[in-house]
């Protein structure tokens, strides 16, 4: 087992998280090691929660008494942190979605359905998620657009001179993953960006792997649209953001309609409210709102770059352990340009079975295609049992899914 | 400490005694499972009487998919292909002899599925008809 020269102070941090003390059955602890499908949730989070429902609890923007004003406050003040998280020039280039998937669907039912006609081109890449792929294969079908896709090379890199000819056909859009969920690749964002614009296309990109693992600016980064979801980043499920650049935001068409969407409604008629309420209709999630303000606090307090440099050694040292095991192939690229995900095959063995003899261990990992089925198909693969690592992991579970897997191939010898 | 994975299963994943092809054949049929792209085939010799002179079965998957098909197959050559519409989820757990949970369930039935089908004629495999 080795140690780590990370600057988290691990089992104080693991101490947050009451969940990492449960037991998946007697004398079974668990190794939560499936972060990439959703985090856990650290005490803060939980009781700034707990905590709005005991005392503060009512609808927002409306009410004019102490509770209503007060849970107006709170979740304006989300908002705020939220923004700052990412560096976002302004609060109102915020938008609450339920998830990174609803956002890069709100971008495809506004500002692309109005942007976009038969016949324009729109890039994505062969590691997309499917929540960032099915929304533009609606929108393609439905309005006769094309799509290119940046290939995805061997070791698992974008191939960026692809990419390079693919901005001669003049695309309108560019969405892309900041983070691959099964790969792992961290994508050269700003690049992609940079080329994407001097070309005239937008850009969108799927967040949802990128916010919680790396610092991120919005500013610096340059990008046009960021999708991004509380529950990977310590937040609560059911709630997500969408940043936007002003321009953008403000020229878009409302989302879905409802209350709190609109300034003034007639029996015929209404004209929709300012930023960033125009694209929040109904009562949102507000106590999620909240948590996911303390999840920022929370991250924010250990800082991103810690973040990074603990994932950094997590990766590189379940690498080392995983690639020394006979028959383990993991996918992607080096631990120099990826997260801590390390999706890998076993041979001879599917990955269900190996998911479920590590659970025997209290091992928890993902197994199938992880909402990425065309990125198996291109790797001439089914599926992939997926270890994913976050801020309260440490090297001995790392040692317990590499014993598991060597448990496994036992029981298959 | 569940039995999942207990010898008898894990015998039919890697040494399956039904694994094959049969040409010609009276009944084909194949399907997947698209949640984790487990596959099954089945051919069927059906003789004048009815029975069942022989069957295979071809796939890829995990070792609950691949040994349940072995079992199934192995349980109906030699009896009346009707009797393949009588079979039920329970029939295929008493074959396994463990209990599955939800997610593994779909593994363990999907060669039965593909096989009433194939009996039944349908043009597609449905989760009715491992109810």
């Amino acid at each position: 087992m080795s140690t780590t020269a990370s600057t988290l102070n691990l089992s104080q941090l693991r101490a947050d998280f009451p969940v990492l003390n449960r037991e998946v059955r007697p004398g079974v602890p668990l190794v939560y090691l499936d972060s990439t499908a959703t985090s856990q949730k650290p005490l803060p989070v939980l009781e700034a929660m707990d905590d709005f429902y005991r005392t503060k609890n009512a609808n927002i923007h409306r009410g004019v008494h102490t509770l209503a004003e007060e849970s107006t406050a709170m979740y304006e003040e989300a908002r705020a942190k939220i923004g700052r998280f990412i560096n976002s020039e302004a609060a109102e280039q915020i938008i609450f979605t339920r998830n990174a998937t609803e956002s890069i669907n709100l971008v495809a039912y506004t500002w692309a359905r109005v942007n976009l006609k038969a016949g324009d081109l729109l890039i994505l890449t062969e590691m997309e998620h499917h929540s960032n792929l099915v929304p533009w294969q609606m929108l393609a079908s439905e309005r006769g657009i094309e799509m290119e896709f940046i290939p995805v090379l061997e070791n698992g890199l974008l191939d960026l001179e692809a990419y390079r000819l693919q901005l001669g056909r003049n695309p309108k859009l560019v969405a892309f993953s900041g983070m691959s969920n099964v790969l792992g690749t961290i994508t050269p964002a700003e690049e992609i960006i940079r080329m994407a614009h001097a070309a005239g296309a937008i850009t969108l990109v799927d967040g949802a792997q990128l916010v919680p693992h790396l610092p991120v600016d919005v500013q610096a980064l340059g990008v046009d649209f960021l999708a991004f979801s509380a529950h990977k980043m310590l937040g609560p499920t059911g709630i997500g953001a969408l940043y936007g650049k002003m321009n953008l935001l403000e020229s878009m068409p409302p989302f879905m309609g409802g209350g709190d969407m609109i300034k003034t409604v007639h029996q015929r008629s209404f004209v929709p409210n300012d930023l960033p309420h125009k694209f929040e209709a109904g009562t949102p999630a507000i106590a999620e709102a909240v948590g996911f303000g303390a999840a920022v606090d929370y991250l924010g307090k250990i800082g991103m770059n810690a973040v990074a440099a603990h994932e950094k050694e997590m990766i590189a040292y379940a690498l080392d352990r995983l690639e020394e095991i006979p028959g383990v192939k993991v996918l992607g690229p080096a631990a120099e340009h990826k997260g801590a995900v390390a999706a890998f095959t076993l041979e001879g063995v599917h990955p269900h079975d190996v998911a479920q003899i590590l659970d025997r261990s209290g091992v928890a990992v993902r197994a199938g295609h992880h909402c990425a089925q065309p990125l198996h198909e291109k790797f001439g693969i089914s599926a992939t049992t997926r270890a994913s690592f976050y801020i309260y992991n440490q090297p001995s579970e790392v040692d317990k899914l590499v014993d598991g897997i060597y448990e496994v191939k036992k029981i298959f010898g | 400490m569940d039995d999942l994975y207990r010898d008898n299963i894990i015998d039919h994943y890697k040494n399956p005694q039904y694994r094959g092809h049969l040409d010609p054949n009276n009944i084909q049929f194949e399907d997947d499972n698209p949640l984790c792209g487990d596959h099954i085939e089945v051919t069927l010799q059906v003789d004048e009487a009815g029975l069942v002179g022989d069957a295979r079965f071809q796939g890829h998957g995990c070792a609950i998919s691949q040994a349940s098909a072995d079992l199934l197959i192995e349980s109906i050559i030699g009896k009346p292909v009707e009797g393949i519409k009588q079979l039920s989820k329970q029939d295929v757990l008493d074959l396994l002899g463990i209990e599955l949970g939800p997610v593994r369930l779909k593994c363990a039935l999907l060669s039965l599925k593909v096989l009433k089908a194939g009996v039944y004629g349908l043009g597609e495999a449905t989760d009715e008809l491992v109810e």
